[in-house]
């Protein structure tokens, strides 16, 4: 009886979803229209395997594809060049089906061999890509890195519509790798056509091509008529323009020159922009995958006592923060972001309570307090924060001198064991590369990250967590996945206990586009297409 | 003999660039962060890191690095962004009309008030409007021009909105910034006029002029500006090389997409080949500027160019 | 002595800058008695519930800043920030240009073409990259900010300084004293130097007027001063961004700026036209 119940509920959502994407791909919406985007800087390469930064994050997106991707607006992992994937159940091979049709830009129909290329190609050193370590676990990895080898021997395309992986261990984010952009497909003919300039030339299976590159002024993005899925994208065209100063672009979304501002809301205008009720309609609000913290140097005296790091913890008004940024983020309590999967919402965390704090400093031997340095990078709200945080430090007797420095300097010193005691991430902050909680433990709090150059700042090494997600990342089974998530969740919390971060806030993300715009909120916020979903998104003056 | 002249002008200044990219090839490299480390990101391998920095040439000894620098250079190539990938000679044309736009807005508006202001008060030497002329210069330039741009876009784009605010493409976008930098500016050119036509108007020419019957306004604006002007000229020359030096701040509050800007994100993001580019074309600019200048000033003074 | 003080007096500009330069530097030792509130205490009540700063008011004189500190506060204290790296980066420019210049006039030949080169060289450096690359090097703090305006600075003393020394040593006197015997020291410093003494007071005044502003440049780059430490050209960085709704932030500290510079550059110019009227000035 239970069972059939089950069955009949699973057939009914899968008619309901069928019915949802086929009216949401077809039903009501036409294709047509434009939209412009504006950015202050130069977009700086549209090469996937080079593209690294906010900006062109999701610009490559909507040119290539890769053979995993994100449901608009969500988290969960679809299917996207390749048609299914079977992972075997040793979790070591994973063969992906490939969906036929698929066209590039250029006219050619895309092969099992150009998903091996692109993989080799973003591993081969000479690409200097920075997204190289994300296919460690692919066999063949190490001797490619070194130089050994010209290719992947962990990759195998059975015939041209199948690819076959076989990594070294099981690795449970390697779905989540292969939606990352270093593993999207790109034709081998246009790269060698155009060598290092490929960034500046796009070629790729994407919902848009690059039609215009003026440097300095903008890049035009041009509806692919031969896009592999119906519907989409919505938009014929979207225009990037950039040298657009935040402040200005305001003015011009609000006279209705441009649609979206690439650069969200400029912060001093955000609180009269939110009050404004002709334009508080056009403000989407969203979460981000975004940890601002304190990290301290376990290594340095005298944050090696725990003690001395809750003291801290529980030294700091996190509301006060949110509000010298215009309430534009959420305190935090503890390393992952509300929406990351692991984030405990019940965990308390350390309270604002700045005698208890002196208390623990006392008993650490710090009666009189201390004096140390906090680092933060110089560009605006930054060295704020830091002032702010500074003061609250100096309530329980910690005297902390700031040095405001250049964002490569402060990642420098950070990166070195005895130079750093305290740095605010702000402006250098871990946003999550995907959607995955081991993405906040290895480089940043991992033992792997502290060493010279890594980015554990806080130089924490604790072999046993170490340990527990090692364990937690080969759980790739996704009958695990919820064992896994739960593990993951216990292994921050126990860190926490540590607490070799001060978490401060979780920044907020918000968007500011023209009511001309249509499609749901989700994809204006997007966490994984950042900022915006462009495929999704419709003119409702073209309906 | 003006040859003469300018071929050793032009083996100085060459002589002066080369120093030039030494100084900031070794400045690039004392910056303490590592360029690799900003271009592999977060998420990069040790191995990554090592491969990268490889690949650019950057594990080789500094001389070694800079004789390619150098021997890449002559061949007109100025290497690619470490960032962008870009080619930086690519990135440099792309900003430079807007930079050169701007000088040229800024030389137009300091000679627009400081020249008429500036032979007003040697007209009026010694009384009130001289006075108030001086004063006002001065207060021009020891005006910081951040400031002024700040000021001159909340009065004139914010609360009366006659000019955008900020950005570049239009005649309406340049007058801002570039009355910014001609207000700042304009003081040295009328402090500089004003006492070139007071040197100027005691010379005998004008006597005769006058005693000939000329009205008063010939004698100035036709026989004395026609003299007086030459020191502005030089000083113009002298501009152009304190405009490259500094047209970051300008550029800044107006989000002038200048060389500027691209020098100082670079600076930040220790993009070397930017940086040497970025750097090199602007010491051109400046000895540029010196060169004109002193092609002026034998005009001025025969003295100066016999010795 | 006399003379020269009377001459200046005379000049009405020149009254004008003695007087605010005079107001600053007892704004800024006075500052702990005639602000109210602590520079760097951030008030809660000095924003608004959402964080926005306040315009001038009964508490807060002349507003607060983006921290809710008091602006006035941080005027005053701003004010020994910019005379003390000021008055610092011009005495040291001006000592470094005055030996260099003093050396490459009176040496001359290899070692003075070196000399002279070598502030070719500087001149054509972009000022403003240069202190821009100095600073990313030097983590900065007071004296290293002053340092890197020095080096930036100390060129153009130091061409006038060779100019007039080269003209000194010239001099048929000055031929006539190496004749007698007299040893290069003495010729140096008892015939030379003096002379060159009311160059350097002006350069020493006038270079004032462009190391303030190029502290304020700096600062206002976010490569100036240390946080908390109040500094005009600063607190305009901070609050750049707010200037529309805040210019209160942007207007106070940017006029303090140029009266200090005016003021400078007014007593530096009415000294030359008292000490040395040979040199292009009013009459």
């Amino acid at each position: 009886m239970k069972k059939k119940w089950k069955i009949g509920v699973l057939v009914v959502c899968g008619l309901l979803f069928l019915c949802a994407s086929t009216a949401g791909a077809a039903g009501g919406i036409k294709q047509g229209g434009e939209m412009i985007v504006t950015y202050k800087d130069d977009i700086s390469t549209l090469d996937p395997a080079i593209g690294y930064d906010w900006q062109n994050w999701s610009m490559i997106k909507s040119l290539f594809n890769g053979l995993m991707d994100y449901e608009a607006g969500t988290y969960n992992l679809e299917p996207d060049l390749a048609e299914s994937v079977d992972i075997s159940k040793d979790g070591i091979t994973y063969t992906f089906k490939l969906r036929k049709g698929v066209k590039f830009h250029n006219g050619r129909e895309l092969k099992a061999d150009d998903i091996k290329y692109s993989i080799e190609r973003a591993v081969d050193p000479a690409t200097q890509s920075p997204g190289q370590g994300f296919f460690w676990s692919i066999k063949g990895f190490d001797d490619m890195v070194a130089g050994k080898v010209k290719e992947l021997s962990g990759i195998t395309v059975v015939d041209p519509t199948t690819i076959k992986f076989e990594l070294t261990r099981p690795d449970a984010t390697f779905l989540h790798v292969m939606a990352i952009n270093f593993a999207f497909a790109v034709p081998r003919e246009e790269v060698e056509k155009h060598g290092q300039d490929f960034g500046k030339n796009p070629c790729g299976t994407g919902a848009f091509k690059m039609t215009e590159w003026k440097l300095g002024q903008r890049v035009v993005f041009e509806r692919n008529k031969d896009y592999y899925k119906e519907g989409l994208p919505r938009l014929d065209k979207v225009v990037f323009e950039v040298g657009q100063e935040p402040t200005v672009a305001l003015l011009r979304l609000q006279r209705g020159e441009v649609d979206i501002l690439g650069d969200g809301i400029p912060p001093a205008r955000f609180l009269q922009v939110r009050n404004d009720p002709k334009h508080k309609d056009m403000i989407v609000e969203g979460g981000q995958l975004h940890t601002g913290y304190v990290s301290m140097n376990v290594k340095m005296k005298p944050f090696d006592n725990v003690k001395v790091r809750q003291a801290v913890n529980m030294a700091i008004n996190k509301e006060r923060v949110c509000k010298i940024i215009n309430g534009r983020a959420v305190p935090a309590n503890q390393p992952l972001p509300p929406a990351m999967p692991g984030y405990d919402k019940d965990y308390k965390g350390y309270p604002y309570d700045p005698a208890a704090a002196k208390k623990l400093l006392a008993e650490a031997g710090f009666a009189d307090g201390f004096e140390t340095e906090l680092y933060a990078n110089n560009t605006d709200p930054n060295p704020r924060i830091a002032q702010a945080i500074q003061m609250d430090l100096a309530e329980i007797g910690i005297k902390a001198d700031i040095k405001t420095l250049a964002q490569s300097t402060v990642i420098a010193a950070g990166g070195e064991e005895d130079q750093a005691p305290m740095i605010w991430s702000g402006g250098m902050a871990w946003i999550a590369d995907f959607p995955d909680p081991s993405n906040f433990y290895g480089p940043i709090l991992g033992c792997g990250g502290a060493v010279k150059g890594g980015w554990n700042w806080a130089w924490y090494c604790n072999e046993e967590l170490d340990k527990k997600a090692a364990e937690a990342d080969a759980m790739s089974d996704p009958s695990m996945s919820d064992a896994r998530i739960e593990l993951w969740r216990s292994i921050f919390i126990k860190l926490m206990d540590d607490a070799p971060w001060a978490p401060i806030f979780n920044e907020q993300r918000f968007t500011m586009k023209a009511e001309r715009l249509g499609g749901p909120d989700a994809i204006f916020v997007d966490p994984v297409h950042i900022p915006v979903h462009y495929e999704y998104v419709y003119a409702k003056d073209a309906q | 003999m003006i040859l003469r002249f300018l071929v050793k002008r032009i083996s100085q200044a060459v002589v002066i660039l080369v120093g030039v990219t030494v100084i900031t090839f070794c400045l690039s490299f004392l910056m303490p962060a590592d360029p690799v480390r900003m271009l592999a990101g977060r998420s990069a391998t040790q191995a990554t890191v090592e491969s990268i920095r490889q690949q650019l040439g950057l594990d080789k000894p500094l001389p070694v690095q800079y004789a390619k620098y150098i021997a890449r250079l002559v061949q007109g190539d100025m290497g690619r962004s470490y960032k962008q990938k870009t080619e930086v000679s690519e990135l440099i044309l792309s900003r430079l009309p807007a930079t050169l736009l701007l000088l040229v807005g800024a030389i137009f508006f300091e000679l627009f008030i400081g020249l008429p202001a500036g032979i007003l008060a040697a007209n009026r030497r010694g009384r009130g409007t001289d006075t108030w002329i001086m004063a006002l210069s001065f207060a021009g330039v020891s005006m910081p021009q951040f400031v002024m741009g700040l000021i001159l876009l909340y009065l004139f784009a914010h609360i009366i909105p006659v000019f955008p605010l900020g950005g570049y493409g239009t005649l309406m976008h340049l007058v801002l910034p570039a009355l910014t930098l001609g207000i700042t500016g304009g003081g040295w050119y009328s402090r500089m006029m004003r006492s070139s036509m007071v040197d100027v108007l005691q010379e005998d020419y004008i006597r005769t002029a006058r005693a000939k019957g000329l009205s008063e306004r010939a004698v100035i604006l036709v026989h004395a500006l026609r003299n007086a002007i030459l020191p502005v000229i030089a000083m113009v020359g002298l501009d152009i090389g304190i405009f490259m030096a500094g047209a970051v701040v300008v550029e800044s509050v107006f989000g002038w997409p200048g060389i500027g800007q691209l020098a100082w994100q670079a600076i930040q993001m220790v993009d070397i080949p930017v940086i040497m580019g970025v750097t090199l074309v602007a010491a051109i600019g400046i000895v540029l500027g010196n060169l004109l200048a002193d092609l002026v000033m034998p005009f001025i003074d025969p003295r100066i160019y016999l010795n | 002595m006399k003379y020269y003080l009377k001459r200046l007096m005379k000049n009405k500009l020149a009254v004008f800058g003695v007087i605010v330069i005079l107001l600053f530097s007892s704004a800024a030792v006075c500052a702990p008695w005639i602000a109210r509130h602590p520079p760097n205490k951030q008030h809660f009540e000095g924003l608004t519930l959402e964080g926005a700063p306040l315009p001038p008011n009964k508490t807060f004189w002349l507003g607060t800043d983006l921290l809710g500190r008091s602006l006035f506060s941080r005027l005053l204290y701003g004010a020994r920030t910019s005379l003390i790296i000021g008055i610092a980066a011009n005495g040291a420019a001006v000592l470094i240009g005055a030996f260099l210049g003093v050396i490459a006039g009176y040496v001359k030949g290899i070692v003075g073409a070196v000399i002279m080169r070598f502030t070719d060289l500087m001149m054509a450096f972009p000022a403003l990259l240069l202190a821009i690359a100095l600073a990313a090097i030097f983590q900065p703090s007071l004296w290293i900010v002053a340092m890197v305006i020095a080096l930036v600075n100390w060129v153009q003393v130091a061409r006038v300084i060779y100019g007039q020394t080269v003209s000194l040593t010239t001099h048929e006197y000055i031929e006539a004293v190496r004749g007698i015997g007299a040893s290069w020291p003495r010729i140096l410093f008892v015939h030379i130097v003096p002379h060159l003494w009311p160059t350097l007071l002006v350069w020493a005044t006038l270079g004032i007027a462009t190391t303030v502003l190029l502290e304020a440049m700096l600062s206002f780059l976010g490569v100036g001063v240390r946080p908390p430490t109040p500094s005009w050209g600063g607190i305009i960085y901070e609050s750049q961004s707010y200037f529309l709704d805040a210019p209160w932030l942007v207007f106070f500290p940017g006029i303090a700026i140029m009266l200090l510079s005016l003021s400078f550059n007014l007593v530096g110019d009415a000294l030359r036209d008292v000490l040395d009227p040979t040199q292009r000035g009013r009459e």
